[in-house]
């Protein structure tokens, strides 16, 4: 990891940031972020943000309050467009691939996107539909997650933690390469949170990315998040 | 992805929205019972004198359906914007366009179709003659899908707004006048025994316009309002 400051015609300083290896994996999958700004009411959040991420690896965004984490990951899968910029995943950038990006990415934001009026098995049966299901089993997945016996539980009468871990169980229930995860530890006890640690590690062992910010510490036995730290 | 998962998601999205609508049934009701109230009056506040009430009665059914179908709009993005359900549904691997259109059929068969199939009741209420009940339902059911799909145009593009009521109407209302034109006219000069092919015609080309047309800007202005 490199970072290094450049200076602008104004003399304002602009860091400048090389994340990662930055020999691209020609065989792997791999998510390229070039010169990235992004402006909120005037404000610049982040400018000339350059990120590598190859498969197998963590990034761990950090950072006070509105500095603009969820900014980026939104960005990063999509949502939001940058002021300038690019992001590129396997070389090509993610506004051209459109929904053959979607198919290989996961995003759990800061709303935990399940329906309260649905229960829990038609939360995660919508989740399939959507994207691209994986192999596992429905009933293997709530068994990982500790909700099995809550099949037919409306979401809204779920407490705050189990609808996170419902939300977080869209990562397991689809076959996603790139989980972009936004906070996602709220409101989980800590087993819950080892457990998703857990499923981070497998994730990332097989192959797959993870983007994540988090206010609490990320715990990954063997494996070193990269960590990006953005200041207003 | 293969067309058959597709269909699937889209389905799968209808029969989602229909499971929500019918498990929140008093926001679903809440138009119809505005439509049936707001025809109900006119011959309260009329008087029954069936002349009157016999020329108006295509006119008062059409704009009370237009009405009520503006009422029910904002209840096609509000909920999946505010919990999150929006965002998943624009970074499915699915084209927005087709789950935007599983969402507003959705929406009319929930809000659009309990109105025409009440409307016969209330147009012999309105002293409508029979010959032109075929003809009020015929283009109640080609009229009324375009203002679900029309509508969703506008609700896309205010959903982000704390308060898009107002600008909705504004932003949708000119584009109904053309339903309402052809379809209050069709039911009037069905009522004098005249043949309506013309107005009938014109409302499925409005309506093939808006099916063809409408989940593009939606789902342009849906991407819009998350950002």
């Amino acid at each position: 990891m490199q970072t290094h400051e450049v200076s602008t015609d104004e003399g304002q300083a602009v860091t400048t940031r090389v994340i990662g290896n930055a020999r691209s994996n020609q065989s792997a999958h791999s998510l390229n972020v070039r010169k990235l700004s992004c402006l909120r009411d005037d404000r610049v959040l982040f400018d000339n943000l350059n990120i590598h991420l190859d498969a197998g690896q963590v990034l761990l965004v950090e950072g006070r309050n509105g500095s603009g984490k969820t900014s980026l990951l939104r960005i990063l899968c999509g949502i939001r467009l940058p002021e300038s910029g690019e992001v590129f995943w396997c070389g090509k950038p993610i506004h051209e691939l459109g929904a053959a990006f979607h198919e290989q990415m996961a995003y759990v934001g800061h709303h935990d996107g399940i329906k309260g009026d649905l229960t829990v098995l038609e939360n995660i049966r919508l989740a399939r539909a959507l994207g691209k299901p994986s192999s596992a089993a429905i009933d293997d997945i709530l068994e990982q997650i500790k909700l099995s016996g809550y099949e037919d539980v409306m979401t809204q009468a779920l407490s705050a933690g189990q609808r996170r871990k419902l939300a977080l169980s869209r990562l397991l229930a689809t076959d996603s390469l790139l989980w972009i995860l936004d906070e996602p530890f709220t409101s989980l006890d800590r087993s819950a949170i080892e457990m998703f640690e857990g499923f981070m590690l497998a994730h990332t062992a097989a192959g797959g990315m993870v983007i994540l910010t988090s206010h609490h510490e990320v715990n990954l036995k063997g494996l070193t998040p990269i960590s990006l730290c953005l200041s207003p | 992805m293969n067309q058959r998962s597709l269909f699937r998601a889209f389905l799968f999205l209808l029969k989602r929205d229909l499971i929500i609508s019918f498990r929140r049934r008093s926001e679903v009701v809440n138009p119809l019972l505005f439509f049936v109230i707001v025809i109900t009056l006119f011959p309260l506040g009329i008087g029954a004198e069936s002349k009157e009430l016999q020329s108006i009665a295509p006119g008062v059914i059409w704009v009370a359906a237009l009405l009520a179908a503006m009422l029910s709009l904002d209840s096609i993005f509000r909920s999946d914007f505010e919990d999150g359900s929006l965002e998943q549904l624009l970074l499915s691997s699915h084209p927005a366009t087709v789950l935007v259109l599983a969402k507003v059929t959705a929406h009319w068969l929930v809000t659009g179709l309990p109105l025409v199939l009440i409307a016969p009741l209330l147009a012999v209420l309105l002293g409508l003659p029979g010959e032109a009940l075929t003809t009020l339902i015929l283009t109640l059911l080609l009229g009324t899908p375009v203002l679900s799909l029309v509508g969703a145009i506008g609700v896309a593009l205010t959903v982000g707004l704390r308060r898009g009521g107002i600008i909705i109407s504004l932003l949708v209302l000119p584009l109904y006048i053309p339903v309402l034109i052809f379809g209050s006219n069709a039911v009037q000069v069905a009522s004098t025994g005249l043949p309506v092919d013309g107005q009938l015609s014109m409302l499925s080309a409005l309506l093939a316009l808006a099916l063809a047309l409408a989940p593009l800007p939606t789902a342009a202005a849906l991407r819009m309002s998350l950002t």
